[in-house]
């Protein structure tokens, strides 16, 4: 937390908790997903789905899809510019028990097919925490640059990726490894100081037991 | 540092600087960028917050249709010229309203330090701007004050409603907006503490108890309360009127009253305001829409 996290968000409101991390959960979904969702199912949570309508919530989650940010003066005609877009969406909701109250779960599918699930928690003044990702537990919030790399769960896989970063001289923040199953597939989650040129990115695609890479770069402020 | 006001206070005093400077350097150090980019960014917030309020007409009205239109019938009255409250003040109750209107009908706003009491901060500067000839550093460095008032206040406490309450959202704005005004006025380091803790002594306990638990009713004119209070926080403040209880331990305090504050006072929509009879009456409405 930082004094821009008390004066601010610049958003659309009403709600920062409702509004604008909506809108961020949202973006993060798109970003996640590598571009444009033509598709979404969106299953709210707690008081998401009790309020989410009256805040605008559902419209801010769309508007995210589309990569409003929380600032964007078309999040209240999120539902319309979604249909220009071929964005095809469905809200309901849903019902996550130990969930934070307010928690969306989102699937999003590409032109080309692919899947991403995500399911993440507004957690007041407009910062998200991503919780789960295609199905395993993870905690990231969008505040740093992030790594998501899923790599074979293997003797070195890990010190593989560090060691490409320190020669990058990318600084890492934090980092946690997310796994099913031992010996299965791993998540690791890497949050870095420094953004990544994309071909640092590819360089760590191109690492042995590296099976794919996500980066997502952080919100540009808003100055400059 | 942004973990006690006192401790704020002291390092100004001892290192003979400015409230303001050690809220920016403590930003500095924090976010690891130049003065410069620090005050562009507060800069930006600045102009986001005057854009918001020449941005609002009077026209808009919020989902519920229970919000819109008072910020206007304000100004009109405050313009036959007798108003209670006279010139300053009749423009601040005008400004919160306004703004914190615009936040309930999806208008752009600046959260402060939520965007339910966006209107508090903003309501008792922009006035005095258009009263006054304050430089833009001026402003600036009252918006560093502010913003270091609520980084201690969510550290100690809370500024979330969910978890504090009301007191926790227009108090915090409220001491943001007191402190600010007392800076402004070149008031010193502990007098800008006194001004805080009277503000959050003023609205401890406030619950929150949203109408279908939308930043509609009491929200709006609840950002009246709030910066009513800094205003008359701030100029006992500067008269020289000390709070007996030491801003952290008020901070503290407001944080106790949070925490044990029942859940139907926390947005719940289970108490206070929400569940009066035409509290339930909305509900319904807007259930059957
Ligand atoms: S009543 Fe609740 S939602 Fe409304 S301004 Fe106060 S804390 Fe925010």
């Amino acid at each position: 937390m930082d004094i821009f996290d008390i004066l601010g968000p610049i958003m659309v409101g009403p709600s920062s908790s409702h509004t604008a991390g909506a809108a961020r959960i949202g973006g993060m979904a798109r970003a996640l997903l590598g571009g444009a969702p033509v598709k979404a199912a969106i299953h709210l949570h707690g008081s998401f789905a009790e309020t989410g309508s009256g805040h605008g919530t559902d419209r801010a989650l769309v508007g995210g899809l589309l990569g409003m940010k929380p600032d964007d003066l078309r999040i209240p005609r999120a539902f319309e510019e979604a249909q220009k877009a071929g964005l095809a969406f469905t809200i309901d909701t849903v019902d996550l028990r130990e969930a934070h109250p307010n928690t969306a779960l989102l699937e999003v599918w590409d032109a080309a097919g692919k899947r991403l699930e995500l399911q993440a928690a507004s957690l007041g003044g407009g910062r998200i925490l991503v919780q789960r990702l295609d199905g395993i537990d993870v905690s990231f919030t969008g505040d740093y640059h992030t790594l998501l790399i899923r790599n074979q769960d293997e003797f070195g896989a890990v010190a593989a990726v560090t060691g490409q970063l320190s020669r990058m001289r990318i600084n890492v923040a934090n980092m946690s490894l997310c796994r099913r199953s031992r010996g299965s597939e791993a998540l690791m989650v890497i949050e870095t100081d420094h953004k990544l040129r994309p071909l640092q990115v590819d360089a760590l695609r191109r690492l042995g037991p590296v099976l794919s890479v996500t980066y997502y770069e952080k919100e540009e402020e808003a100055d400059a | 540092m942004l973990d006690s006001l006192q401790q704020i206070i002291d390092c100004a005093e001892k290192t003979n600087r400015l409230f303001w400077e050690v809220v920016l350097e403590e930003d500095m150090n924090q976010r690891q960028v130049s003065r410069e980019q620090s005050m562009a960014k507060m800069l930006t917030v600045w102009k986001a917050m005057e854009d918001a309020s020449h941005n609002y007409t009077g026209a808009r009205r919020s989902v519920s249709g229970l919000v819109g239109g008072d910020g206007l019938k304000m100004r009109q009255y405050n313009l036959k010229g007798k108003n209670l409250a006279g010139g300053y003040v009749g423009e601040v109750i005008a400004e919160a309203l306004s703004m914190a209107e615009s936040n309930a009908c999806m208008c752009r706003i600046v959260a402060a330090p939520t965007a339910g009491a966006c209107g508090v901060l903003p309501a008792v500067l922009l006035p005095l701007c258009h009263r006054e000839e304050l430089s833009q550093q001026q402003i600036l460095e009252a918006l560093y004050v502010a913003s270091g008032i609520g980084a201690v206040v969510a550290h100690r406490a809370s500024i979330a409603g969910a978890s504090g309450g009301c007191q926790a959202e227009i108090g915090t704005a409220s001491a943001m907006a007191a402190g600010a005004l007392v800076a402004l006025r070149r008031g010193s380091a502990a007098q800008i503490g006194h001004a805080v803790a009277i503000t959050l002594k003023n609205l401890m306990g406030l619950v929150c108890d949203p109408v279908e638990g939308l930043v509609e009713v009491p929200c709006v004119k609840r950002n009246v309360i709030g910066a009513m209070n800094a205003v008359s926080a701030a100029d006992m403040a500067l008269a020289g009127i000390e709070s007996r209880i030491p801003v952290d331990e008020v901070i503290d305090a407001m944080g106790d009253v949070g925490r044990r504050m029942p859940v139907e006072f926390r947005e719940t929509a289970l108490g206070g305001l929400a569940v009066t009879p035409t509290g339930q009456e909305v509900k319904r409405r807007m259930a059957q829409e």
